[in-house]
């Protein structure tokens, strides 16, 4: 069973007399360990495909199965619950909170599913460790790199053990050598860990590290490609 | 759902972060719950001295005075009339179940005179269960008895303040006063009552047995009579039965006709002085009624820098929801940090509630009072301040769309 699964999606956005339809009727699947860049010009409906993929958001009309639950019928709470536990969000601006320490912004999904402080300690530094951080962890934000940040930002979305990291332009603010590590870095999920990882991105060098290019114009799918090693 | 421990440590960052506008926001609180405070404390103090003199003057007392004398159209005061006797007294206590003890008095100032030292005072003359009437007792010496009551003997118990003025440091018992040049024995000293509710000083007094004030210092216009009696009635639920039977008594004693006016007058005193507590306590609902409205605006104070909170952190609010808060998570934190807000404002307003409480009772002549339920009436409300006006933002918070928010600059 596929992991995403989306049938005949539509999100249509009302701006005052005019209605806007970003998402005009797209059906895909997305498979379990799937490493997935969706390309596309601003405008073209990628950001609404990942806002409604990252339940953020509801579609207007057709259905997408996460995990096999339709999304569609659920509610805020509900919502939170499936952000909190199956998605992990990186951003282009990194969005992690000023004035709190690297090792307290990792603990921050946990604090909404009930650990013990003991374990988002120890989760926390486990995930920092992981992403290369180690000895950072009472750093704030402004005392570390955008790489740095943005790594902290991985960590924080692999912390619940997410199956799925949503990547929004991850490297959108960081330089070209930076921008490698970084994906360099979720090619290791992926592989190591069999985490999907989908990222949007305008650029192509950066799209290449996946394995399946997708590109978006006006609210369609106008290329899906699988890449062969 | 979010850990409590969790939320508090984050509303506690929160709040550090803005430090002054912290400050100035409780300020509000500060000075409501500090108002709250003082009201209450000089509302109980000024109920518990009146409850304190209600109880120096003697519990369940009743005055019996003599009638008012109208000559030619003009009403002379209560008791210028002679209607009242000593038998009446006597009468009463032997006749009325309701009555305990019955103290008549015939009283007057003078001027006592001890060796060079001299001192004007109140002298009462009573017989011997004024001491039981009055709930005083006797220090030093002891009570004159019935004999030397009926027999007009010179004898005399001192109040305090007399015998700091007439004698210093001495041994007043045993020693002869002049009262009106009438030479009375010293037997025996009161324990001193402090001020009366109407401040005058209880202690400066001199007791002496009625049939000696009646017959060597103020004379009576009648034989016998006496200006007024104390009665105390068995306890406090028969005052008003006691004021009955002692009405009608009288009236046959003095044969006083169906649609005739009392030569006398029953005065119930714990009846004055509950209208007076009363009043207070009224008074104090007012001024409490007041001070509640600085509670009210330091509350909405806590709303309005917490409406100014959400926005500027609408971005936070944004990434919490990203990761996973849910609708109740995000109200909770901020619900705890406006209800820590209050709560720490309410502790701060309750310490200088109690400074200046204590302050007030040192430097005027009000006492105020602290009490517990007062403190804890200071806190609750605090608290509950907090959780109103903390829930709008909150609620304004959790309505947030994520994504929204998450772009917010």
């Amino acid at each position: 069973m596929s992991l995403i699964k989306i049938e005949a999606l539509v999100k249509v956005y009302q701006l005052g007399d005019v209605s806007l339809r970003a998402l005009d009727g797209i059906s895909l699947n997305i498979d379990n360990g799937e490493y997935l860049a969706i390309m596309g010009p601003s405008g073209s409906g990628k950001s609404t495909f990942m806002n409604i993929i990252g339940c953020l958001d509801k579609p207007t009309e057709g259905k997408y199965y996460l995990d096999g639950i339709d999304v569609g019928t659920l509610d805020k709470d509900q919502l939170a619950d499936i952000r909190n536990k199956k998605i992990g969000f990186v951003f282009q601006g990194f969005n992690l909170l000023s004035r709190t320490s690297a090792l307290e912004n990792v603990e921050l999904p946990m604090l909404y599913n009930g650990l013990s402080t003991k374990d988002r300690y120890d989760r926390a530094r486990a995930a920092l460790k992981s992403v290369g951080l180690e000895g950072r962890e009472d750093h704030h934000p402004n005392q570390l790199s955008g790489g740095q940040q943005q790594r902290v930002a991985i960590a924080r979305a692999l912390v619940n053990n997410a199956p799925i990291i949503l990547a929004d332009e991850p490297t959108g603010n960081l330089d070209t050598r930076t921008s490698v590590e970084i994906m360099e870095l979720f090619v290791k999920l992926n592989r190591e860990s069999g985490i999907t990882v989908i990222l949007i991105t305008h650029e192509a060098d950066i799209a290449a590290f996946a394995r399946r290019v997708m590109r978006f114009r006006d609210g369609h799918v106008v290329s899906d490609e699988e890449k062969r090693k | 759902m979010i850990n409590l421990r969790a939320a508090v440590k984050i509303s506690f960052r929160a709040l550090r972060v803005n430090k002054m506008r912290s400050a100035l926001t409780m300020l509000g609180i500060i000075i409501g719950v500090m108002a709250v405070i003082v009201m209450l404390a000089i509302g109980a103090g000024a109920r518990k001295a009146i409850g304190d003199s209600i109880a120096s003057m003697g519990s369940n007392i009743l005055i019996v005075m003599s009638g008012a004398h109208t000559a030619g159209g003009a009403h002379l005061g209560s008791g210028s009339l002679p209607s009242l006797t000593l038998l009446d007294a006597e009468a009463i206590v032997d006749n009325c179940p309701a009555v305990q003890e019955v103290a008549p008095m015939h009283n007057g100032g003078a001027q006592v005179v001890f060796g060079h030292q001299n001192w004007t005072t109140q002298i009462t003359g009573s017989t011997p269960s004024m001491i039981a009437v009055r709930d005083w007792s006797i220090q030093r010496g002891r009570n004159f008895t019935e004999q030397e009551s009926k027999t007009a003997a010179k004898v005399a118990l001192l109040g305090q303040t007399v015998v700091d003025n007439l004698f210093g440091d001495m041994d007043p018992v045993g020693q002869v006063i002049r009262i009106k040049d009438v030479p009375f024995l010293v037997i025996g000293v009161l324990a001193p009552k402090g001020q009366s509710m109407m401040g005058q000083d209880q202690d400066d007094s001199v007791i002496v047995p009625i049939t000696a004030a009646q017959k060597k210092l103020f004379g009576t216009s009648f034989p016998g009579s006496v200006r007024m009696a104390m009665v105390k009635a068995v306890d406090a639920d028969s005052l008003d039965k006691a004021q009955e039977q002692i009405e009608r008594l009288l009236r046959q004693r003095h044969h006083i006709g169906p649609h005739q006016d009392d030569d006398f007058e029953v005065r119930n005193l714990t009846q004055v002085m509950e209208t007076f507590q009363q009043a207070v306590s009224i008074m104090t609902l007012l001024l409490g009624a007041i001070a509640s409205i600085s509670l009210l605006v330091g509350g909405i104070g806590i709303m309005n820098i917490m409406l100014v909170s959400v926005t500027e952190r609408t971005r936070e609010i944004g990434i919490r929801m990203a990761v996973g808060a849910k609708v109740w998570d995000i109200r909770l934190q901020f619900i705890i940090e406006a209800v820590t807000l209050s709560i720490t404002g309410g502790a701060v307003g309750i310490l200088i509630g109690i400074i200046i409480s204590e302050l007030v009772t040192r430097f005027s002549p009000l006492t105020a009072l602290i009490s517990a339920s007062s403190i804890l009436l200071g806190f609750g409300f605090s608290a509950l301040v907090g959780i109103f006006f903390g829930f709008y933002p909150a609620y304004k918070a959790s309505q947030l769309n994520p994504i929204d928010a998450l772009r917010y600059e």
